[in-house]
């Protein structure tokens, strides 16, 4: 018999946006002005009250989302970028408050909303061990207990009394998951934790995760564009879209169809006015399209023939290190490929401003029949990210060549390469 | 097992509790910033001393020998002395306290924890900073031979409303701060033209005596009075009626700073 660990009840969080401002943050200078503004229209309109209320505008960045989380289940939630996940995850961490609705919290809660939280940079390993290990809400005496094992873990054994901004990034990471992976909580929420950090300290930590969750029956929830590793970690899976509980269930059965929702049949998604992730300038993404061999958009493709994935920009402003390409990934999660434009040799990135069309052939026998998912990516690598579109097209593979082997045995494996035998 | 219940509105009553619970944290904030402050500087903890001492000499210069004004029964240098270490405490106080939040806004919108730690555990730095100059003090004393009294004793209940006057302004400030990022720049203008408006560089006796209540409004008249009287002895002034208002200014900024810094705290980072 399992408790529920996490009880979430007609949660809601209202957001009042405010336009005609671009700063985050009021200065007080814009807040009097504004009054002065108002106060000035409300005079000469005395009757007309509404009108200095149409500079805001309410926006729930979750409503109504109730479910529950039994004891030391692993939970995932999903969503595209601005569904509500971080929010969600934000209120129960307690960093924000809910403007609707209740949540109960059986056992102690600790969040890892971003690895490294509370790191200073001029403080030892050591020191920041000690530090990071008591903001995300361990005792003196649970960290010193677990010391060794932190330090085993991260692999710094030798640098640990030298100031961290010394570490590499790598170690940094390290460190910081180590810490992290070490808290004796009840209830652990992450958000992304995993996206950065080499391959194979990503395996470490995904290892490491998957023991902790099924070990001490600890209840997990953990937020994740990666649809591989939330299909690996999780045992049940939320599906958020527009701040609103879209679905609730089976981990598998949940993200094929968040894969195969939101994704435009026709292959091709098109934005009149352009599209680019908030806070962007410089970058409009206008169209993405795939073609058959004949010229003609379509999303149901042929294994045997070769397609090309079309993208229409623009940049605003000259730029280095740029790139614009897409991932392609199974409805599970796995991606087959990822490629972009600066790819090639003689662009090097290096992008002056205005629009380009750029086309990708992808080579004819490779993929497996089946039905994919295109993702759009275009930014400076690990500078910034200037649009990120999860699974924009959905593209279907027929199958013209047999996946059966002889004998009618079904095949194995990711891709269906045609490959040529000698003799 | 511990339970939490997260509620619209509802997080005030766990909170007292909760700052209770979080006090190691508060314990290593500050540990925290007492190492990062001394760990880059050459001349480290020296600084403490520095500062002070100079603007000493300079104070003692401009207003004991240049515009001579009554030094009372203390050396000017002492005179100025007892006043230059509260007043530290209390700007560098009210500063760190007021840049709080935003210094530390990573980590506010990442974890939670009850607010208040922070602004508070910025307070021990400067609390320390207070307690190593405290050697100027004690070399002052001895060179003009003020032996220590037993009113000594009470430079803690001293140091305390210094404390509590950095905090109540520093929170309220700190809060508004989060809010309006002008207060960035009010912050230091209030310290300077405070200096010249609290009796540092001169007695209290100065000021003509109708103003005397008017200028005691200002907490750190209070405060410096009874600093000076706990070094260097005289009529206990700063048991007065009106710095008896010193004190209820201390308390009303304390207990406003603090209702203002928990009703921002709420959405302290939707705003963040």
């Amino acid at each position: 018999m399992k408790d529920t660990a996490i009880l979430v009840e007609n949660l809601g969080k209202k957001y009042l946006i405010r336009h005609q401002r671009t700063e985050r943050y009021a200065a007080l200078r814009d807040v009097m002005m504004e009054r002065i503004k108002s106060l000035g229209q409300r005079l000469l309109t005395p009757l007309n009250g509404q009108s200095n209320n149409s500079t805001r505008e309410e926006f729930w960045a979750l409503k109504d989302v109730s479910f529950e989380v039994q004891q030391g289940e692993v939970l995932g939630i999903i969503g595209r970028n601005g569904a509500g996940k971080s929010t969600l995850l934000k209120i129960l961490s307690r960093v924000i408050e809910p403007t609707k609705g209740r949540v109960v919290l059986e056992g102690r809660v600790s969040s890892l909303l971003e690895v490294g939280t509370g790191f200073h940079p001029e403080l030892t390993g050591r020191e920041n061990i000690y530090l990071n290990g008591i903001i995300l809400g361990m005792t003196r005496t649970e960290i010193r207990g677990k010391f060794d094992e932190i330090v085993a873990f991260a692999e710094v054994e030798k640098f640990l009394d030298t100031p961290v901004k010394r570490y590499s990034s790598g170690m940094c990471m390290r460190l910081a998951f180590a810490v992290a992976a070490h808290l004796e909580t009840d209830i652990l929420m992450m958000d992304e934790v995993l996206a950065v950090g080499d391959a194979e300290f990503q395996k470490k930590c995904l290892g490491k995760m998957g023991e902790v969750a099924s070990r001490d029956g600890r209840t997990v929830i953990f937020v994740s564009h990666s649809m591989g590793t939330v299909n690996q970690l999780c045992t049940r899976t939320l599906w958020l879209a527009d701040g609103k509980l879209m679905a609730a269930g089976n981990t598998a059965e949940i993200i094929s169809r968040y894969l195969t929702n939101n994704t435009s049949a026709e292959g091709k998604c098109a934005w009149k006015d352009g599209i680019s992730s908030a806070g962007v300038n410089e970058f409009k993404l206008f169209s993405i399209s795939v073609l058959a061999p004949n010229g003609e958009i379509s999303s149901n493709l042929d294994i045997q023939k070769p397609f090309t994935v079309r993208i229409h920009y623009k940049f605003y402003r000259d730029l280095p290190f740029c790139r614009v390409g897409f991932l392609l990934r199974t409805p599970t999660g796995t991606t087959i490929f990822e490629v972009y434009d600066a790819d090639e040799e003689p662009w090097a990135g290096q992008r002056r401003a205005g629009e380009y069309m750029v086309h990708c052939e992808v080579p004819a026998d490779l993929l497996r029949p089946g039905r994919y998912t295109l993702t759009i990516s275009a930014g400076m690598p690990g500078v910034k990210n200037f649009v990120n579109l999860e699974s924009v097209l959905t593209l279907d593979f027929e199958e013209t060549r047999t996946l059966n082997s002889l004998m009618l045995t079904p095949r194995s494996g990711i891709i269906f390469p045609k490959v040529k035998w000698k003799q | 097992m511990s339970r939490v219940v997260i509620e619209a509105g509802r997080s005030e009553t766990q909170y007292w509790k909760d700052l209770w619970r979080y006090r190691e944290l508060f314990y290593f904030l500050a540990w925290r910033d007492i190492l990062v402050r001394y760990k880059q500087t050459t001349i480290g903890i020296g600084w403490s001393l520095i500062r002070p001492l100079l603007q000493i000499v300079v104070f003692t210069v401009i207003f004991g020998k240049l515009a001579g004004l009554p030094s009372e029964r203390l050396p000017y240098p002492l005179l100025v002395c007892a006043a230059m270490l509260p007043w530290q405490l209390f700007s560098n106080g009210l500063l760190e306290c007021s840049n709080s939040l935003i210094s530390n806004s990573a980590l506010i919108s990442k974890i939670y924890f009850p607010r208040l730690v922070v602004p508070t555990s910025t307070l021990v730095v400067c609390l320390v900073d207070f307690l190593i100059s405290g050697v100027i003090l004690a070399g002052l004393m001895a060179w003009y031979h003020v032996s220590p009294s037993w009113r000594m004793l009470t430079l803690p209940f001293f140091i305390a409303i210094t404390c509590a006057t950095a905090m109540g302004a520093g929170l309220w400030l700190g809060a508004l701060n989060v809010k309006y990022r002008d207060f960035r720049y009010v912050v230091p203008f209030i310290i300077q033209m405070g200096m010249f408006l609290s009796p540092v560089g001169f007695s209290n006796r100065v000021i003509p005596e109708k103003w005397q209540l008017v200028y005691s409004l200002n907490p750190l008249v209070g405060i410096i009075e009874g600093f000076r009287w706990a070094i260097g002895g005289g009529p206990a002034n700063f048991l007065r009626i009106e710095c008896l208002y010193s004190l209820g200014v201390v308390a009303f900024l304390l207990i406003f700073g603090i209702w203002y810094f928990r009703r921002t705290e709420r959405f302290l980072v939707d705003v963040m």
